[in-house]
């Protein structure tokens, strides 16, 4: 299972999701290059977060227009696996890969803290490793991850089970007072349509190495690990 | 000169006089420019330099003394860490935002000419009161801010500092940045210009008119014409310097640089003087060469000019194209802008023709001043102060409340939260704690990184103030179970031409180097930051900073503040005096400022640095913080705060309850431990005569206790305690944020 992380000038949690890719998992793991249209033998893709092209104009909106991103594209419309987490949901929402986009924080500040969440939805290549209703810690950091999108869009993405994280309190409880950022239905990360892209802000990997004291994110690459490896043999 | 013009760029009738001598002329105007900006304290340690004498600076873990861009220490396993602090305070007081932005970004091109990848960021800021003053309030979240948003976008992780208050600050805030950063040792690089015809390359962001005589700015007292120096602040771009550190660490992966010399203070030419200076070598430049982003610049302009991101690299000759192509592939230019020479002269070109020529080492030979300090005044009266002086409190439940919540000790999550502090995945302790942790990636070691300070205790005491805060850096280091290694200096002080405050400049940096000694952690960098002043709020606290690295030697040894276990022992090491002269607590309860600083002895002291540090390898203790600001009953308060357990703890001392709860005697450790290992911690400390008394237990009813001699201090909830902690930062800052 070979493991691509895209590169953007001013990426900067590459090398981390680098990192859980290649001690973590111990799986074979490579840089994809922005700049690049060919994106070789990989089997997944990671968007990883930071401040692309220095989040000019607003985050993730030069970067969506790079020769790597159309690649994405198809390499997204033919099956394959990508996860954008912070910069790149933001960059998968600016593709149009992903409904809605993220606004500022309503508290107007960034906003680092561990961060509880609920999984919504077990039931994909990203959330296999869980069960429904767990409450995780992972990171959150970020300036803009306010998510909204139309009421009719959020009504189905709803209805097709499309939300999978929510914040919550410790306890799992999800309220207005359990929102961190403001994001419509304290959404923290959703999935598309087909169930291959996923975009969210908190970081899964750096929940993923015990050391840190967090490892609630290593699920996530695992899920997707499980899948690839049981779509390849068949 | 006809005009005394040199009086206009800041050198004085003797300074003009020497360096006519040693140019053996008088200079053109870029001539006297590049003398005034290398001659001001900011560039040549005019009145610093001859204190530094006393600073220990070597020692079997130290690879690079001062004299870098930064220093460097040895971590084992061929592996090295580089760290050192400077100050931005004048570009704060007047732009807060881009001053503090710019400061980080500054110090992280230092590690980064080293040769280092920047692994962790830190900061120590002072600002006055905020009060009713909005001025304040805006300082401080305009400096959060632009830590904030330069180092998040870096990717470095901001992982600690400190945030201290005093009226002394108010009109001059301190604003004081570190960097920290990692490298194997075959990777160190050099700020050098050697070889003959070498090229001098600049790299990253054009060169404008912003930043022009930052240095001398910096070297002046502030005061409402400097409202004119505006001019003087740079402007931040973290972008850029993002992909100046990406492009950079990947040129030097290639044989192709001699040298590196991040451009800081006075631009391309103390850059450049620097790194010829050190290999004895002239350079020549030429400013059309230079990219720049305004039009019709002047020579000494463009040599001046402090605009950000940029460096300068001495690149072998012939090896140009190879290093623009890398900088090519980061969408940024590489531009040779002249040469290493072989006659000694830093010349400077425009188009070719010479506008300027002086001997290097002159520019170096900045004249140095040894003036002669008095004791400030103030120190007769506050050296008077008796505990007698003060009533003890009725409700002393009500003294801890406000103290858990005063400015100098609540949470500051307000500040951290902003900061992104777990980027690059190494933090195992998180701000807030004594040391941030921080884990080496495929090694079972970890580095703790502190930053401290304490202006008051300074004030009232300098020598034995900055030997405090030396210590105090040395105890949050090992209560984290890291052994001090070395320190960088920031030496704040007010104008050094008034006596007094040269005498606390003196007596400061002498107190500073004996705890250095005693501790064995030399001082491998600092910076210097004179004329803090203002005409309105005079000078600020005589105000050294340290910040510190230490090793953790496997990370089973990583030890937090927090009470682990219901039932656990809570023992304190060291001797409780009743001393409180220089407290929290006659601060903000008795709103003194006055008494004398603890006690200290620096034998007793590093004997017992090292015992807390054993016992933590031996696996013995739960749980370690060091008893510092406000006192043993703060301690133990953050202690339950962080773990949402309970204490009962009882005494057996003959002295006054407020000395025992918050006196702030020096050389305490508060640990706790299971009934097992408290016996045995016990047992060592008496063999090694040191003083350690089980006090109590944790608990699982969520209260603090505490007794002496059978008669109730304190009872509180610990729900109390955390509320005022947690929110005595927004109570300050009137913000519901």
């Amino acid at each position: 299972m070979n493991w691509g992380v895209l590169l953007f000038p001013g990426s900067n949690c590459a090398e981390d999701c680098f990192h859980v890719i290649d001690k973590v998992l111990g799986k074979p793991v490579t840089y994809l290059w922005h700049k690049d249209t060919d994106l070789g033998d990989v089997d997944a893709i990671i968007i990883p977060g930071g401040f692309s092209y220095g989040d000019h104009l607003r985050p993730g909106a030069i970067a969506h227009l790079s020769p790597a991103m159309s690649a994405v594209k198809e390499f997204a419309e033919k099956g394959g696996l990508v996860i954008g987490i912070c910069n790149g949901f933001q960059i998968l929402t600016e593709a149009r890969m992903l409904p809605g986009s993220l606004l500022q924080n309503r508290g107007l500040k960034f906003l680092c803290q561990d961060q509880t969440l609920k999984v919504d939805n077990i039931e994909t290549p990203f959330t296999s490793e869980y069960k429904t209703d767990d409450v995780l810690v992972f990171p959150i950091a970020h300036n803009e991850g306010n998510y909204y999108a139309k009421p009719e869009t959020i009504a189905e993405m709803e209805q097709n089970g499309q939300v999978l994280f929510r914040y919550c309190n410790p306890e799992g409880e999800i309220s207005d007072v359990t929102n961190p950022n403001g994001s419509i239905n304290n959404i923290a990360g959703i999935i598309n349509r087909t169930g291959n892209v996923v975009g969210m802000m908190p970081h899964p990997e750096r929940s993923s190495d015990n050391v840190l004291g967090l490892s609630d994110g290593k699920g996530v690459f695992i899920s997707m690990l499980k899948y690839l490896e049981a779509n390849k043999q068949n | 000169m006809a005009e005394k013009l040199w009086i206009k760029a800041g050198l004085t009738d003797s300074e003009y006089e020497l360096l006519t001598k040693h140019m053996e002329r008088e200079p053109n105007t870029v001539e006297l420019a590049l003398y005034a900006q290398m001659w001001s304290e900011h560039c040549g340690y005019t009145h610093t330099r001859p204190l530094f004498k006393h600073f220990l600076t070597t020692g079997p873990r130290i690879v690079q003394g001062p004299g870098e861009n930064a220093g460097i220490v040895d971590i084992d396993d061929d592996e090295v860490l580089t760290f050192k602090l400077e100050s931005h305070n004048h570009p704060s007081a007047i732009a807060p935002f881009q001053g503090a932005a710019t400061g980080v970004g500054g110090i992280v091109r230092d590690i980064l000419a080293m040769g280092a990848y920047p692994i962790a960021s830190l900061n120590s800021l002072h600002f006055g009161y905020p009060g009713d003053a909005g001025h304040t309030r805006w300082l401080i979240s305009e400096v959060v801010h632009g830590i904030g948003e330069y180092g998040n976008c870096l990717g470095v992780p901001t992982v600690g500092g400190e945030l201290r208050f005093a009226d002394a600050y108010k009109g001059n805030p301190l604003v004081n940045a570190m960097c920290v950063g990692y490298m194997k040792k075959s990777e160190i690089k050099k700020a050098i210009a050697t070889g003959v015809g070498n090229s001098l390359m600049i790299v990253g962001n054009l060169t404008g008119r912003d930043g022009m005589g930052g240095a001398s700015f910096a070297s002046k007292d502030l005061d409402e014409e400097n409202e004119e120096d505006r001019g003087a602040i740079q402007v931040g771009d973290p972008f850029m310097e993002k992909l100046l550190i990406e492009a950079c660490l990947e040129v030097f992966e290639e044989d192709y640089v001699v040298g590196v010399q991040d451009m800081g203070a006075a631009g391309i030419l103390s850059s450049s003087v620097e790194t010829a200076s050190k290999a004895g070598n002239g350079v020549e430049i030429d400013v059309a060469l230079v990219p720049k982003r305004e039009e019709a610049m002047r020579p000494e302009e463009v040599m001046i000019s402090e605009s950000q991101e940029r460096m300068l690299l001495i690149v072998r000759k012939g090896m140009e194209d190879k290093v623009n192509k890398i900088f090519h592939k980061w969408d940024l230019h590489a531009v040779v802008i002249g040469h290493v020479t072989d006659d000694g002269i830093y010349r400077v070109l425009e188009n070719g023709k010479t506008v300027g020529e002086v001997p290097v080492w002159s520019l170096m030979d900045a004249p140095t001043y040894v003036l002669e300090g008095k004791e400030p005044a103030h120190l007769e009266q506050t050296r008077r102060f008796m505990n007698d002086d003060v009533a003890v409190p009725e409700d002393l439940n009500q003294v801890l409340l406000q103290l858990l919540g005063a400015p100098d000790i609540c949470s500051k999550e307000w500040v951290y939260r902003q900061y992104d502090h777990r980027v690059q995945m190494n933090t195992v302790v998180k701000p807030g704690s004594d040391a941030a942790i921080l884990r080496i990636k495929d090694r079972d070691k970890a580095v703790g990184v502190t930053m401290d300070s304490n202006g008051r205790y300074c004030y009232l005491n300098p020598k034995r103030g900055a030997q405090s805060v030396v210590y105090e850096s040395a105890r949050n280091q090992v209560v984290s179970g890291a052994e001090p290694i070395a320190i960088t200096d920031g030496l704040n002080f007010g104008n050094p031409e008034n006596p007094e405050v040269y005498y606390q400049l003196e007596q400061s940096i002498i107190g500073l180097s004996e705890a250095c000694r005693a501790l064995d952690t030399p001082v491998i960098g600092g910076n210097a930051s004179l004329y803090n002043q203002t005409p309105e709020f005079g000078a600020i606290y005589p105000t050294p900073i340290i910040g510190m690295v230490g090793l953790v030697k496997s990370l089973s040894h990583v030890t937090t503040m927090d009470f682990k276990n219901t039932g656990d022992f809570i023992l304190v090491i060291g001797e409780t005096k009743e001393e409180l002269g220089a407290s929290e607590y006659l601060d903000q309860i008795h709103g003194l400022i006055t008494g004398d600083v603890p006690e200290l002895d620096l034998d007793l002291e590093q004997k017992t640095q090292q015992f807390i540090l054993d016992i933590i390898r031996q696996g013995l203790v739960q749980s370690a913080h060091d008893i510092s600001d406000g006192g043993m009953a703060i301690a133990i308060a953050e202690s339950c705060i962080t773990s949402e357990l309970g204490a009962e703890v009882s005494f057996d001392l003959n002295l006054r309850p407020d000395a025992l709860l918050f006196g702030e005697s020096q050389t305490r450790f508060m640990l706790s431990a299971s009934g097992e290992s408290a016996d045995k911690i016990i047992e060592i400390a008496a063999k090694q005569g040191i003083e350690a008394a089980n006090i109590g237990r944790v608990t699982a009813h969520k209260r603090l206790s505490i007794n002496n001699l059978e008669k109730n201090l304190i009872n509180i909830t610990i729900e109390d305690c955390a509320q005022a902690f947690n929110t005595g930062f927004d109570k300050m800052m009137k913000t519901d944020a």
